[in-house]
């Protein structure tokens, strides 16, 4: 066998002159042959599928963003500059950048926190809380949502009711920015939180023994252990859990469009309902392309340095 | 007997031609329809709403020979809207789809030109209320119907017991369920609201008017914002708000009303006012006859003392929000005959009657003659409930929409930001003065008309 991986059986010296047609199917059967092209023919639908749904839809945005009103002329990055003179937009980003990064280092926070407790629960007790605390993640967060809703109600809140009955004012949970604010980050730490637990008590279960046990006999205190120990060997679980969370959580769009609607003020908007709103709502979808658009080179920069920082510690550990 | 019997090649000919003769002459023997005619039309809020539609399809099926295929498409979660979108990308689907108030102008250039079609309408029932004219022409071409389905008006709806007894306002008295108007109606102004306001606030029943970004709330204050006369936007869609003298007396009377409201309104959407007359806790909301409907179904206490009555007037007249939906046709679609034949037909007279009927009341015909069916006086109690909630000719009112005259393209971007709602709870509750507000909404417009 070559080192390209084609079969060299016949070499050019000792082969007795081929007809035209006997070379085309020789020259076929080696490409056939060949590692790089069966590579290739088994990851062609993988290829097909991220073209068509990935490359293709995020590449009509791009070219969306960049056309007019009535998608009948070519701009350029007109609806990018408009956006950023809009005073509401400079809010949103913000907003939006606020949102995010509080609701992940929340639940990266909480779902630290449980993990290390469940961590040390006996297995047999475990799986019950395991089971119960998963559950705000696996209900469909649009309904998870109206429960919350419910509870929020400007008028007939739950919570109120209950602060009430305690003798504390009623809270207008959804009717000024920053209780709205909180109670949308509420929400999404409610219903994320789960997710960075279950990952977090996979990454703790890998942690070796040993080194705890190493650690106790040189005297080390449970916050060095937990320093020491736990920390460097969870990052790159750490990172790749903030990472994919941020994602999601920059993306949000059910948890606002059901509390607040992007109100009071647009002051709880997100990127992606402000892109509903303009983009379909108010019929402008080459805006609405560009509004979701901005959040590609926020994410990509998280991604990079998250990345980064995984790939230097493989490095070496390697 | 002969011998000679039938042979197996006589027989699949036989066989063959009877099939072939039989296929060809089917359709003539049995008049099976050759056209199938799709429509997406809204999927009405009244449970009996969508049965009027499909049995007025199914009559015209029938008539038409035309196969006729009826979806009903929730606009919950704005499914609705989605599709259209959708289908305009894709350049396929229904051929005939309900268009809420705004989208027929977004969608103008692939819609069929209707002309033809409300020329015969308008010439046999009279003119077409003009807010729904100014959202359904583009170019002086009309390029949807006004539909009946679906299309509400959003008048003044209030208990008669709780006015009277903390504002001495009898709605009921002012405008009875007969054509004239009542001892006080003249003096059914802003001024004589405010006060009311103040009262039923003040005796913990304060008017259940939302200030979000939902549509209830940019209606009415559009219409409010109407009577003054104070314009947002002018008819090339350019900015009028600083120095508009109009727009800010209204502001200044809208900060003034919000001191009367409930403190959560700025939170509320287009359920929350439904809520608060229905249990009681407001003496007034500006709604369509649907929170009315609700609380009879559900026998509400106090459901037999609402009463549907014309929005205050402004110094530049009287104004009632108006939300219509509209029947397009997609030019891509194959039927485009029969599908404007089909609608044509769902406008007729009798037809959009058997539609109002249906949703007791809630659905407004878009013909101004049209506004005298019999169910707006037949339905309670109390009886005639509803009676007022066509414009009448002794309402002295007109329909508006929000941000009207602006081309719809640019008014609809204002619209769905609640831009007017916006202006008045940065005042209110975001601590700005009106100059800062005024001044604020002025440069958001303007993004709006660009690009």
């Amino acid at each position: 066998m070559a080192p390209d991986g084609t079969a060299r059986v016949l070499e050019a010296g000792t082969v007795p002159r081929a007809t035209g047609r006997s070379v085309r199917v020789s020259s076929l059967r080696r490409l056939a042959r060949r590692r790089s092209t069966i590579a290739f023919v088994m990851t062609l639908p993988l290829i097909l599928v991220i073209a068509g749904l990935v490359a293709w839809p995020a590449a009509w945005a791009i070219y969306l963003s960049t056309l007019n009103r009535r998608m009948t002329a070519n701009i350029g990055l007109d609806n990018y500059l408009i956006l950023l003179e809009s005073e509401s937009f400079r809010m949103i980003i913000w907003q939006s950048c606020f949102f995010a990064i509080t609701a992940v280092l929340l639940k990266a926070l909480i779902g630290f926190w449980l993990a290390h407790m469940l961590h040390h629960i006996p297995t047999r007790g475990q799986r019950k809380w395991r089971g119960m605390l998963l559950i705000p993640w696996v209900i469909p967060p649009a309904l998870s949502t109206l429960g919350w809703w419910w509870m929020f109600d400007p008028s007939y809140s739950s919570i109120n009711w209950l602060i009430n009955v305690f003798g504390f004012p009623s809270i207008p949970w959804l009717g000024t920015p920053w209780w709205a604010r909180i109670a949308v980050i509420m929400v999404n730490v409610w219903y994320g939180a789960p997710f960075f637990m279950i990952m977090y008590l996979a990454a703790l279960k890998s942690v070796p023994e040993q080194l705890y046990e190493a650690a106790a006999i040189d005297g080390a205190t449970s916050w060095q252990k937990l320093r020491f120990i736990t920390l460097p060997m969870m990052r790159n679980i750490i990172s790749i859990t903030v990472l994919f969370s941020l994602i999601v959580t920059f993306a949000n769009y059910d948890i606002v469009r059901v509390l607040t609607n992007g109100g009071p003020r647009d002051t709880t908007h997100l990127f992606a309902t402000y892109a509903f709103q303009v983009g379909i709502l108010s019929g402008n979808l080459p805006r609405g392309a560009a509004v979701s658009l901005f959040m590609l080179p926020i994410l990509a920069v998280a991604a990079f340095f998250i990345l980064r920082g995984v790939t230097r510690r493989v490095k070496e550990v390697g | 007997m002969t011998k000679e019997g039938l042979s197996r090649r006589k027989a699949l000919k036989a066989g063959l031609g009877g099939v072939a003769a039989s296929a060809l002459a089917a359709p003539y023997v049995h008049g099976q329809p050759r056209v199938t005619l799709r429509c997406g039309f809204w999927d009405h809020w009244v449970p009996a709403g969508n049965g009027a539609l499909r049995e007025l399809c199914a009559e015209f099926a029938q008539r038409e020979r035309v196969d006729v295929q009826v979806d009903f498409i929730t606009s919950v979660g704005r499914q609705n809207e989605l599709t259209i979108a959708a289908q305009a990308q894709s350049k396929s689907g229904h051929d005939i789809l309900s268009f809420p108030t705004w989208f027929p102008a977004a969608y103008a250039d692939q819609l069929v030109p209707v002309d033809d079609l409300m020329g015969r309408l308008i010439a046999k029932y009279g003119p077409v209320m003009p807010a729904a004219e100014y959202l359904a022409k583009r170019e002086n071409r009309w390029i949807a119907i006004p539909a009946v389905s679906g299309t509400q008006m959003k008048p003044s709806l209030g208990r008669i017991d709780l006015l009277k007894q903390h504002a001495r306002i009898d709605p009921r008295e002012m405008w009875p369920a007969e054509d004239r108007a009542g001892p006080g109606a003249e003096n059914w102004t802003w001024d004589t609201f405010l006060v009311a306001a103040d009262k039923c606030h003040a005796a913990g029943v304060p008017f259940g008017l939302p200030m979000g970004t939902f549509s209830d709330a940019v209606d009415w204050v559009g219409a409010l914002f109407a009577s003054f006369g104070a314009s947002m936007l002018d008819a090339e869609g350019k900015p009028t708000v600083v120095g508009n003298q109009k727009l800010r007396a209204a502001v200044d009377y809208m900060v003034r009303l919000a001191r009367f409201l409930p403190p959560d309104v700025w939170a509320w959407d287009d359920a929350s006012n439904n809520r608060a007359i229905q249990g009681g806790r407001s003496a007034l909301i500006f709604n369509p006859p649907s929170a009315y409907a609700v609380a009879r179904r559900d026998n509400m206490a106090g459901f037999d003392q609402q009463w549907t009555f014309p929005m205050p007037a402004g110094p530049e007249g009287r104004f009632v929000p108006y939300l219509p939906y509209f029947w397009g046709i997609w030019n891509f679609s194959r039927n485009i005959p029969q599908a404007k034949a089909l609608l044509e037909f769902l406008s007729q007279r009798e037809s959009a009657e058997k539609q109002t009927s249906t949703s007791a009341g809630y659905d407004i015909p878009p013909f101004l003659s049209m506004n005298d069916f019999a169910v707006w006086k037949n339905e309670g109690p109390p009886a005639g409930v509803v009676y007022n909630y066509p414009l009448k000719p002794h309402h002295n009112a007109r329909a508006t929409v929000a941000f009207a005259p602006a081309p719809p393209e640019i008014a609809v971007q204002a619209y769905t930001q609640g831009l007017n709602t916006g202006l008045i709870a940065r005042i209110a509750q975001g601590g700005m003065t009106v100059d800062q507000a005024l001044a604020w909404a002025e440069r958001e417009l303007r993004t709006f008309a660009r690009g």
